[in-house]
């Protein structure tokens, strides 16, 4: 005897973004086509070719003492998975049914690196005896699992780009497979500093518009010239339906399927065709049976670097085929800049409120669209959409291609 | 330097690291079950009180120092050694 597999639903959303400091306020920037981007006042900036990043809009509200034994990515994890959980009406749930699945691209990078120079400058006792728990990039899982009393087991997938996104496919498959009723998943990133900012610049991926930020991140747009920096995260809370509908749960949506793929081509460029994300997208939709007409609307990954947002292009035209021209794409990083591991998290909440609100965000700084991009970009005006089924998209170096399903049915 | 001197600047100490009410920082207090400190915030107090104090404390003298009284003695004696 075969059962089939359980329906997720979505429960719960958190979020602390370059546009707001939780889920309210970033949506409202994202209808508001506001940009995140900023010039850096730092000391170390004329140390580095770039000088802009969309930082949080809004510092974690911790106490003192909790913060500093947390990495930044730990506390805005925290803060997240705090907002979501109170948002989903803290579920009472058995601790051995509860899981955490939340990634993160680099992990403590700000850690490491300052506790490095604490090292070099005041030598090995002045290291703070928390800089592995602080480091580690399954330290935010770790965080929020601690938080709950999570004991259905902590996860935290690690595709750099594509972490948020691929933390909440694992997730989706937890309820599905009858593995967790609830799950506590999402991203986390903050990797604003000189090393992550020198390398990314060295690999010809970021933006060159130092004297321009709000500008900078135009996806899709003509004169893009690479993808803004930015650190935030995002966090939801997934249920098994029958649990979500027994304890009377308000539902934002549901999560209809999950897809991950890997292009086996290039540690960091995308295939050029498309190929690899447009398996992560095909199996998104056969996970429940979702035929390509279903989907309204595309959050797409589009980071504003020249290749990527042709390849994922592509990878759309060939997993949705003509029904293409009827999804409303839009690409949120316009607004909050790239963030990494907590892209997809952050892009998956601003999903579920779209199929909620039935209305897609315009992309912003769209001046142009450039010629190899075949997709119905909204720009400048937001755009009502009907019921049915959105895509959430992250691709990652590596080769990572992750792809998520909500559906409001 | 005084009993009292040294159970002050633990309390400093322990507020900054741990949050813990130094009203709270009596000398039959255990560091771990009473003013929950756990081992890693533990060591971060040993080394800031090696700073305060002009103290050497090596890690296996750490195990030894239950409370808070044994920690200012401790602290006393190493202060007369140095």
């Amino acid at each position: 005897m075969t059962r089939s597999p359980r329906r997720v639903v979505v429960t719960g959303l958190g979020a602390t973004t370059p546009l707001g400091g939780d889920v309210a306020s970033t949506w409202e920037g994202m209808l508001a086509g506001r940009s995140g981007v900023v010039r850096l006042e730092t000391d170390w900036i004329d140390t580095v070719p770039v000088h802009i990043a969309a930082p949080l809009a809004v510092e974690p509200p911790l106490g003192r003492v909790e913060a500093r034994k947390l990495d930044r990515t730990q506390q805005m994890a925290l803060v997240t998975a705090r907002e979501a959980w109170a948002d989903a009406g803290s579920p009472e749930v058995d601790p051995l049914r509860l899981a955490v699945s939340v990634g993160s691209g680099i992990g403590g990078v700000l850690t490491l690196l300052s506790q490095y120079d604490v090292l070099k400058a005041q030598g090995a006792r002045k290291v703070t005896p928390h800089v592995v728990p602080m480091l580690m990039p399954n330290g935010p899982a770790a965080t929020v699992g601690l938080e709950l009393g999570a004991k259905g087991g902590v996860r935290a997938p690690v595709s750099a780009c594509a972490s948020g996104t691929e933390a909440i496919a694992l997730a989706y498959e937890l309820i599905r497979s009858g593995r967790a009723d609830v799950v506590v998943t999402g991203g986390t990133e903050a990797a604003i500093a000189p090393l992550p900012i020198a390398g990314f610049a060295q690999m010809q991926a970021l933006s060159r518009r130092n004297d321009s930020p709000t500008t900078a991140s135009r996806p899709f747009d003509k004169a893009r010239d690479g993808f803004v920096l930015g650190e935030g995260a995002g966090m939801l809370v997934l249920e098994a339906e029958e649990f979500a509908r027994a304890r009377g749960a308000r539902i934002y949506a549901y999560l209809s399927g999950a897809g991950i793929s890997s292009d086996a081509y290039h540690v960091a460029a995308p295939e050029p065709t498309g190929a690899g994300a447009a398996r992560a997208v095909v199996e998104a939709l056969e996970c429940e049976g979702l035929s390509p007409s279903d989907i309204v609307h595309v959050n797409a990954h589009a980071t504003s670097t020249p290749v990527g947002d042709i390849a994922e292009s592509k990878a759309l035209h060939l997993a949705l085929g003509p029904a293409v021209a009827n999804a409303a794409v839009t690409a949120t990083k316009s607004m909050t800049g790239h963030l990494l591991g907590a892209a997809g998290a952050v892009e998956a909440v601003a999903t579920v409120l779209a199929l909620r609100d039935r209305i897609v965000p315009a992309t912003r700084n769209l001046d142009a669209l450039d010629d190899e991009i075949e997709l119905d970009v909204v720009a400048m005006e937001n755009r009502a959409i009907g019921s049915g089924a959105a895509l959430s998209n992250s691709f990652g170096f590596g080769g990572h291609d992750a792809c998520l399903a909500f559906t409001t049915s | 330097m005084s009993q009292t001197d040294v159970l002050a600047g633990l309390a400093e100490i322990l507020e900054e690291v741990a949050g813990v009410d130094p009203a709270a920082v009596t000398p039959e207090k255990t560091f771990i079950d009473d003013l929950d400190v756990d081992s890693l915030s533990m060591v971060e107090v040993v080394v800031a009180a090696e700073e305060k104090f002009g103290v050497k404390i090596p890690d296996d003298d750490v195990k030894t120092l239950k409370t808070v009284g044994d920690a200012v003695s401790y602290i006393q004696r190493a202060g007369v050694a140095a």
